[in-house]
């Protein structure tokens, strides 16, 4: 077709008609023969179970069985299915009801956000078919193809393994001691079925696709070519959207006042993969689209890549109204640490440097947008349903309330799905086209897209006295922020306020900078910053404990923050400070594994064995900033007790943890609830799901809510405030007092409840001065880990062979779900100090960019302390960044124990060991 | 427009590949697939894998044929003399068991990435290309076969039928190590594979090894194969020298740089000639 803008049409490729006998049916079915077997099995079949995570056998959550065979369901033709057995994990649950593999992954909470557990399912599916009683060896070896993001591995290893046990019951909390009890998460059944809706899931019937035109270069000028002649020439392709068909303000941004990222950038991208224009159309056709032929012509500019190169004299601006590449710098000052260092016995310091971490969630952002008369619905995985609906309302011109978030299953955040991604696209896209609209990130695309953690560059030093005590710390972090604003801000302002550790450090200055440069925007993953920063302090604290000759852990546990002690910003509490705590649970388990490494080094050979250890603190919530929560609960007349709970859960737990705080707060048991939402229609906003904040905020919020509702109930029954509360169908009983919810018909409020309550809870927090003194959290979380490893001195191959782990968690509302946390986020810090970076345009997909598979984790052992905090529900604290803080810290000391290298760039690759370990001569090894 | 062909035999394959259209031969996909993203709904796809003829591993005049679409996992499980270990354990490396259950032994010759787990062991085992074509079969040494990144020594219309390996003897022993930076899934920062073929005082009389991801193609180390014949029991691993691996070109990429896969190479050879040498079992893994 000359003249078509260098698009050729092509004709949809031919049908052949399949038989093949799917979860134990024959199926006829006409598919094209060479699509993938997953796109057939999910889009002609409707078995959505089947998740795609990467399109390429790197991620395996497309598993399912071919004649009992479990393979990549994203790299088989479907043309080869004839005749040919299929199993995914629609046919597990025989009738409805969950086999054994599944129960017994709900009980051991093998399941968190659920995406991967389809492909796990059936991969522990083919091995339980040939080996129906497995060792723990084999278990691992037939998972290893699966990765998953959230859990850690552990619990899906102990969830296979218990198949071949006597089953255990569900747990069964009566009224009044669900908090504490290990329930079965509420949201797990739907996840174990692969029923569950996640962003690519439940599209509605002809739903058009979206795909972006992205920039192939970090920084480019750009001009599109004749996209008037390019739409005629493809007359099926229903919109071409660029900056021009944005009705609102084509800028989003997670802090409002420093929004700075363009829906469609306009004239001048910033960063490889920024989106310019995105094309509109039906499936077949627009998934068929080279886009290689999209009419734009791209001249490349010298892009700034580094902190280093944006700091230097006259580099070129990212954006012009932030001068020296500075998006902003924050700081916290107490007492004269320069004076404090000069005076100390001993003072280390040092230079470290992080590079992006990427989420690697296994769900690539997806969702599909409609538009309902004059408002827009959009579907689409999230972490912040409240936020997502006032910036696109902005983006669409539109008042809040005419946009509608309805968060979808969520398959892994971690921080990244706080930002918007393709929402705006999906939601333009339904708006002028008037038909339902989604888009599916490809895995390369969500990884150069969407946001990564901040790449750090630290240098600090830290001094004690003669006695092992502090007397004082400095320290400097630039942050490489990308292109945009992101989370840049949190990130500058979280780390100043974290970087002395749980420790009293009486003279204290750190500052730390969010610099621009043309990489991926840096925004939220798990910790802000903190995990960066506690790199460079726990590390050091071994080389100073060292210098002023105390015991490692002991030289923490003299110098943590106890009640009544002032942190860097002044603020001290009255109880809840559980650092203490979890050194001194951690102390048995140091001697033990301290003996059994000594012993193991002591038989010789080249490999060596090493303990370490490093603790952490985490503020729950925004840094002084307001930060509510808003938890509804009723009951109808027919009894049934209804909790909008609008705090997303993206594998966390949240939709269990609120919903056992509310129970108990309320007195009835978890059983008589159902759970709304969220929903921006129908949930109050609860807030985003990061900062560790929603066992914390909103939790504290369903208590109140439960407890206000209790007490109408009561009021109503004429019930003293400890009476026993029961609800028989309509009937409500407590003391003397009898209701039949039935009869109150005529109250029912908007809602249709009779009665409800409908809380919020806002942490109080006091704003920081000039030098960072203030009160910036209500609460932190404590804790600590130790990491045995061990090395192969003649490669620099590191196995981490055990973890304990120590939190004080205020209260431990479900410890299998804080079990899960722990498990996981130490999972993503192994990562984080052995194998992970993000490297711009060359690791944009799951197999240069390594995340731990089941066989790179160690067994992890958790203890839980619990050190009520004064605002937490039932004491409880955050828990979600907490869990991956220390764990990269304490691999490096034990590194360090092992060998006497000192790793400070990370990630310590076998080659940077093994470059290390070479520079010392082998005499003063030791 | 896109298309797919399986055709039902060899005959009717090659006919296909004959005509003028651009085929890509599709075996067991798992590169393919990948590789294609998007393009996939724009390619013309020949998979051969209803080729009956091109699978399974059978004994004949030129040693082992294991059919070109022989699975990894096939080969994994196949009950064959221990002189082959190196490639059941090369076989349980390639990616994940979801991937050894499709990707093909050839596939993974002719997919030609400097990475392959499966062309170290083979080449070691000094194992030949069979491929049949319009001017009829030839063999040819893998070495000879795979002739840089992405490339192979195969002619317009022709297809690789099969794997060839020389029968070692009984006596033979054979071992690979892949070394990684994490344990599953992962593409090798280097490779080793050893075959070493006592004679029957104990003597090596023959020896394979080849080293992978240290250059454009997996080579074999010559030198070292030729130090190694006749050495005593248990002597294998001390007539490693400094230059062995001098012959290498490996570069630096996102996975290790070129200095540490060069400083690794040693070492994964000394393990994998203690392994086959009986001399230790240390030589368990690379890390």
């Amino acid at each position: 077709m000359p003249g078509d803008g260098g698009f050729r049409a092509r004709p949809a490729a031919a049908t052949k008609r399949l038989r093949m006998r799917v979860n134990g049916v024959w199926r006829g079915l006409d598919a094209v023969p060479a699509a993938r077997l997953s796109a057939v099995l999910r889009e002609t079949l409707g078995l959505e179970g089947v998740k795609v995570g990467c399109d390429a056998g790197d991620c395996g959550a497309c598993t399912v069985l071919v004649d009992d065979a479990p393979v990549c369901a994203c790299m088989v033709p479907a043309g080869r299915m004839e005749g040919r057995r299929v199993d995914t994990v629609e046919g597990l649950a025989a009738g409805g009801r969950l086999g054994r593999l599944q129960e017994a992954f709900l009980r051991s909470g093998a399941a968190q956000c659920g995406i991967c557990t389809p492909g796990m399912l059936m991969a522990a599916e083919a091995l339980l078919r040939r080996d129906p009683a497995p060792d723990r060896a084999a278990v691992e070896e037939a998972l290893a193809g699966v990765l998953c993001r959230c859990t850690g591995y552990a619990k899906i290893v102990d969830a296979v393994l218990a198949v071949g046990t006597e089953p255990v019951a569900a747990v069964r909390a009566e009224a009044g001691a669900a908090v504490g009890a290990r329930l079965d998460r509420l949201d797990g059944v739907p996840k174990l079925r692969g029923k569950e809706a996640f962003g690519a899931d439940a599209w509605p019937a002809g739903t058009l696709l979206v795909r972006a035109v992205r920039s192939p270069h970090p920084h480019a000028r750009f001009a599109f070519g004749d996209l008037a002649a390019w739409r005629a020439a493809n007359p099926a392709i229903r919109a071409v959207l660029t900056a021009a068909d944005v009705p609102g303000r084509n800028l989003h941004g997670v802090i409002p006042n420093l929004a700075d990222q363009p829906v469609f950038a306009e004239e001048v991208a910033r960063f490889r993969g920024e989106a310019v224009a995105a094309v509109v159309g039906p499936r077949e056709i627009v998934a068929a689209l080279d886009l290689d032929d999209f009419p734009v012509s791209w001249e490349p500019l010298e892009p700034v890549l580094d902190v280093a190169q944006a700091r230097t004299e006259g580099a070129a601006p990212v954006h012009p109204g932030r001068p020296g590449n500075l998006l902003i710098e924050g700081r916290v000052t107490t007492g004269d640490a320069e004076a404090a260092l000069g005076a100390a016995a001993a003072v280390v310091e040092g230079d470290f440097s992080t590079g992006f971490i990427e989420h690697a969630y296994i769900e690539p952002e997806a969702g599909f947008a409609r538009r309902v008369g004059e408002r827009i619905e959009v579907h689409a995985c999230t972490q912040a349903p409240h936020m997502d609906r006032d910036d696109l309302a902005a983006i669409m011109g539109l008042a809040p309330e005419a946009v509608r978030i309805v968060p979808t299953g969520v398959g892994g955040g971690f921080g990244a799905k706080l930002d918007l991604s393709l929402q705006p696209f999906i939601a333009l896209a339904a708006w002028l086209t008037g038909e339902p609209a989604g888009m599916v990130y490809t895995r390369p695309e969500s990884m150069m897209s969407t946001t990564k953690r901040h790449p750090a560059r630290i240098h600090a030093r830290i001094g004690a006295d003669a006695a092992g005590r502090l007397v004082g710390m400095t320290f400097e972090g630039q942050f490489n922020t990308g292109a945009y604003a992101s989370w840049g801000p949190t990130v500058a302002n979280r780390v100043p306020v974290h970087a002395s550790g749980p420790y009293r450090v009486p003279a204290y200055a750190a500052r730390a900078a969010a610099i621009h440069t043309h990489c991926p925007p840096a925004g939220a993953f798990r910790g802000f910053g903190v995990p960066q920063a506690a790199v460079a302090q726990e590390v050091l604290f071994d080389e100073l404990a060292d210098a002023v000759g105390v015991d490692r852990l002991e030289f923490r546990a003299r110098n943590a923050l106890g009640v009544g002690d002032p942190t860097v910003t002044g603020q001290s509490f009255a109880q809840g400070v559980g650092i203490g705590a979890c050194f001194a649970a951690l102390r048995p388990h140091w001697e033990r594994l301290r003996g059994e490494a000594a012993a193991f080094n002591a038989a010789g050979g080249t490999r060596r064995r090493g303990v370490g250890v490093a603790g952490m603190w985490y503020g729950c919530g925004n840094t002084s900033l307001a930060n509510p929560s808003t938890i509804r609960v009723g009951i109808g007349r027919d009894g049934t007790v209804t909790l909008h709970q609008g705090a997303t859960d993206i594998g966390q737990g949240s939709n269990t943890v609120i919903t056992q705080i509310c129970a108990d707060a309320l007195g009835l048991p978890v059983d008589a609830f159902r759970l709304v939402g969220p929903d921006t229609d129908l949930t109050p906003d609860a807030g985003k799901t990061s900062a560790s904040r929603q066992t914390f905020v909103s939790g504290a919020a369903a208590e109140r809510a439960g407890r206000a509702l209790r007490e109408q109930l009561l009021r109503r029954l004429n019930a003293g405030p400890e009476a026993r509360l029961i609800l028989e169908g309509s009937v409500l009983r407590a003391g003397e007092g009898r209701l039949d919810l039935r009869e109150m018909a005529a109250e029912a409020n908007e809602h249709g409840y009779v009665f409800m309550a409908e809380e919020t809870f806002d942490p109080p927090t006091t704003p920081l001065d000039e030098n960072g003194q203030g009160e910036p959290y209500a609460a932190y979380g404590w804790g600590a880990h130790l990491a045995m490893i061990e090395v192969d001195t003649e490669l620099g191959t590191v196995r981490v062979r055990k973890l304990v782990a120590a939190h004080d968690v205020g209260r431990a509302i479900n410890p299998t779900l804080l079990e899960g946390q722990i498990e996981g986020g130490s999972a993503q810090g192994l990562g984080l100090a052995l194998m992970e970076e993000y490297l711009p345009g060359r690791t944009e997909n799951l197999h240069d960019y390594l995340i731990p598979t089941v066989g790179d984790v160690p067994e992890v052992e958790s203890i839980l302390v619990e050190d009520a905090d004064a605002h937490g529900p039932f004491g409880a604290k955050g828990i979600g960044e907490q869990v991956l803080i220390p764990t990269a810290p304490a691999i490096l000391n034990a590194l360090r124990d092992a060998t006497g290298i000192a790793i400070r760039d990370l990630p310590a690759t076998p080659d940077r060991i093994h470059a290390a370990l070479r520079g010392l001569s082998p005499r003063t090894a030791p | 427009m896109s298309g797919y062909a399986r055709p039902g035999s060899l005959d009717e394959a090659l006919d296909i590949l004959a005509g003028p259209r651009g085929w890509r031969v599709l075996a067991g996909g798992t590169d393919l697939y990948p590789g294609l993203g998007d393009a996939l709904r724009r390619a013309d796809l020949l998979d051969i894998t209803g080729l009956s003829e091109l699978r399974g591993i059978t004994p004949g005049e030129h040693g082992y044929r294991i059919g070109a679409l022989t699975t990894w996992s096939e080969i994994a499980a196949a009950d064959l003399p221990p002189f082959f270990d190196a490639l059941r354990q090369s076989a349980r490396e390639v990616g994940s068991v979801q991937i050894q259950n499709v990707a093909t032994v050839a596939g993974n010759v002719v997919n030609a990435s400097p990475a392959a787990d499966g062309t170290v062991a083979l080449m070691a085992l000094g194992a030949e290309v069979e491929i049949a074509g319009p001017d009829g079969a030839r063999r040819v040494p893998i070495g000879d076969f795979v002739t840089g990144v992405r490339a192979v020594a195969l002619g317009p219309g022709e297809l690789v039928t099969a794997l060839t390996v020389p029968d070692h003897g009984a006596r033979a022993r054979s071992h690979f190590l892949k070394l990684g930076a994490r344990r599953y899934l992962v593409i090798s920062i280097a490779m080793a594979a050893v075959m070493l073929r006592p004679d029957a005082q104990g003597r090596i009389a023959d020896a394979g090894v080849a080293v992978g991801a240290c250059a454009p193609v997996a080579r074999r180390l010559t030198g070292l194969e030729a130090r190694l014949r006749g050495a005593a029991p248990g002597e294998c691993a001390a007539r490693l020298r400094d230059g062995d691996a001098e012959g290498l070109a490996p570069i630096d990429d996102v996975r290790a740089p070129a200095r540490y896969r060069a400083e690794a190479v040693p070492v994964l050879l000394r393990r994998c000639l203690e392994a086959c040498d009986g001399a230790h079992d240390g030589a368990r893994d690379a890390g």
